[in-house]
């Protein structure tokens, strides 16, 4: 299932293109470079300086102030036990992101390491690399993910272990394949011929080469990773009340959705935000550094 | 090769069925020790939960259960009655086997889905291809931000946002459940009415969710077709728009929607956990959910098996008919590389 490789009449082509063209292609790739990084760097902040930025702490109590609409002094209005959604809102986001990010973690450790060592070994090793990601794609994952959760205690390491452990599938495909190519290619050679060990050929020269299309992968991965938390704590079974997730706080809205519709609302915003944010980053990182759509932009 | 023209084709069915079985079986072993290695037994409910139960009857449990045999031997157990299509008895309270609950859930979810898929369809493949033919027009801007908005957005608050729009402010929906009350009563056209009603929104969900991906996917195929000298041919001839974009472009770049089709499958299955339980649907994810907050572990099992089984279903499909629609494969099917 290799690319198509593009022709040398398609090359001749898009090199007679105008150059306004790559302009704005690039000023297109740089400007969603830029709304993908404002996002996520916004949603970051909030989700660090909570503790400053929170009118309340999540979990107080306000029970005169029951399921009242927003205002001054509650921002985004109250829910069914008076706590503060929008104090709740900015501890809510620091688990989808650290979530987010230490399941991309694991994801791409796990994904990077199967991928070099079938791509550069081959033989039986890859076959059975490659098996065992075949079998682990025929998961429907969330219905996996949903079959660990049950008997593991749904707290926030085992939810982040188990998005991690049924997500690296993608990323061993696509290190595989780079790494397939790049093992043939001389500066690994001159590299063996040096002497270095298999190790340091790896990491430090088919990796780093192979850095790009990982980066990216994981910056999607992070978008992938807070939607399944955010479903996994909607349906009761990822981060546990009362401790605040934007999961679980739609959980909460939905019993009282004819009465207090803003407790449905501001939380699935801020899912929907965020995850936008990593996908525009991800995509324009790709439009930025994938070598197929390079030559369109310099 | 030359005396044995099928020889080489024969090859490739063998290998093919010979990773079939590899992979099933690789499904086999994880669906079974993701439940079976994971702390708790599944007498837990039962036991610990009942004071008047004590260790006695835990073990009589067990035994029935067969939990009591090493995990090899409980493995090989299920493995021989998988191959009976006997998936065991559900664990819960009413100890019906697996493959009846499973199949009496299964029409609504398939029903749901396949309707979904040609409705996404139906819309993407015309989207697809206005914003390919008119790129960086407005019209293609506004598909993308749909397709960024539509990826972004998570299933269930789309379907909370649907039933208080449709169901809580305009009253013209119901928000959950399949039927009415009365349902029983009313003649087959009020049945149908009622029932197209109740899946109104949870269809919605679902196509909007594969919408984004199935457009912005028609989208970059039929770029990549339109660059491709055969369309500049095409026009050469003097062919008029319409047939170049309808038969020279667009019957190339379906090809690989079919392959996104096969794809979908797992997605599609997950998604139905949190699309059925926001709607109160009884379908195959409703049942799932259930079985993983009961701990019903012959149920959990059966469906993980079940549904990587219709994923694996899926692919194949997808290069079966893939190999059907492309006259290239079909020409090649007897090459090493297809």
């Amino acid at each position: 299932m290799a690319e198509p490789q593009s022709s040398v009449l398609d090359t001749g082509r898009q090199n007679a293109c105008a150059a306004k063209d790559y302009l704005l292609y690039g000023l297109r790739a740089y400007g969603k470079l830029g709304l993908g990084l404002s996002i996520v760097l916004i949603m970051s902040l909030a989700a660090l300086l909570a503790p400053f930025l929170a009118q309340y702490p999540p979990n107080e109590l306000h029970l005169e102030h029951i399921l009242e609409a927003p205002s001054a002094d509650f921002l985004l209005g109250t829910d069914r036990l008076g706590r503060d959604v929008f104090s709740r809102l900015l501890y809510g986001g620091r688990v989808s992101l650290w979530v987010g990010f230490v399941a991309v973690g694991i994801s791409i450790s796990i994904g990077t390491c199967l991928g070099l060592v079938g791509g550069y070994f081959r033989g039986l090793v890859d076959e059975v690399i490659m098996r065992f990601v075949d079998v682990m794609l025929c998961f429907p994952s969330f219905f996996l993910i949903l079959a660990v959760i049950a008997f593991w205690e749904p707290d926030l390491t085992n939810i982040m272990l188990v998005i991690g452990l049924t997500s690296w599938m993608g990323v061993t495909r696509l290190v595989r394949a780079e790494t397939l190519s790049l093992r043939e290619r001389d500066f690994v050679a001159q590299a063996r011929l040096c002497g270095s060990s298999t190790r340091f050929i790896l990491f430090c020269h088919i990796l780093r080469n192979a850095m790009a299309p990982v980066l990216i992968s994981a910056t999607l991965g992070v978008a992938g990773a807070i939607l399944i938390e955010s479903s996994l704590s909607f349906l009761g079974l990822g981060v546990q009340p009362p401790e605040a997730s934007w999961g679980n706080m739609l959980m909460d809205g939905k019993n009282v959705i004819e009465t207090a519709p803003w407790l449905s609302l501001y939380p699935g915003l801020a899912i929907l935000i965020t995850v936008l944010g990593y996908n525009v980053l991800g995509e324009s990182l790709r439009d930025l550094f994938d070598p197929r759509l390079k030559h369109r932009l310099f | 090769m030359a005396r044995f023209p099928h020889s080489a084709l024969l090859w490739r069915i063998f290998g093919k069925a010979l990773w079939i079985v590899t992979v099933l079986f690789g499904i086999t072993i994880i669906s079974f020790l993701v439940i079976h290695l994971a702390p708790g037994s599944p007498t837990d409910m039962e036991v610990t939960l009942n004071p008047l139960a004590g260790e006695a009857a835990r073990a009589r449990l067990e035994a029935v259960y067969g939990l009591d045999k090493s995990l090899g031997e409980q493995y090989l157990d299920w493995l021989v009655r998988l191959l009976h299509f006997d998936f065991g008895n559900s664990m819960s309270a009413d100890a019906r086997p697996v493959m009846e609950k499973i199949l009496e859930r299964l029409p609504l979810t398939v029903s749901m889905n396949v309707i979904s898929l040609f409705l996404t369809l139906l819309f993407a493949i015309p989207a697809g291809i206005i914003s390919a033919c008119r790129q960086n027009s407005w019209l293609d801007h506004a598909l993308t931000i749909f397709v960024f908005l539509g990826f972004a957005m998570p299933s269930f608050w789309l379907a909370l946002l649907l039933m208080s729009f449709f169901g809580i402010d305009l009253k013209l929906l119901p928000i959950s459940g399949l039927t009415s009350m009365g349902y029983e009563h009313f003649t087959s056209w009020e049945k149908f009415l009622d029932l197209a009603r109740h899946l109104t929104l949870p269809i919605m969900v679902y196509t909007v969710g594969s919408l984004a991906g199935m457009s912005r996917y028609m989208r970059s195929c039929m770029l990549e077709v339109l660059r491709q000298d055969y369309m500049l041919t095409a026009r050469a001839k003097g062919l008029s728009n319409y047939q170049v974009i309808v038969h020279h472009g667009l019957r190339n770049a379906l090809l690989p929607v079919i392959t996104l089709l096969g794809l979908s499958v797992p997605g599609l299955i997950g998604g139905s956990v949190i699309i059925e339980s926001v709607f109160a649907l009884p379908g195959l994810g409703n049942l799932f959910y259930s079985a993983v907050m009961a701990r019903d572990y012959t149920m959990i099992m059966g469906n993980l098996v079940l549904g990587s089984v219709l994923t694996l279903l899926g692919n194949l499909l997808a290069d079966v008919g893939y190999g059907l629609a492309d006259p290239r494969i079909r020409q090649r099917a007897g090459g090493a590389n297809g």
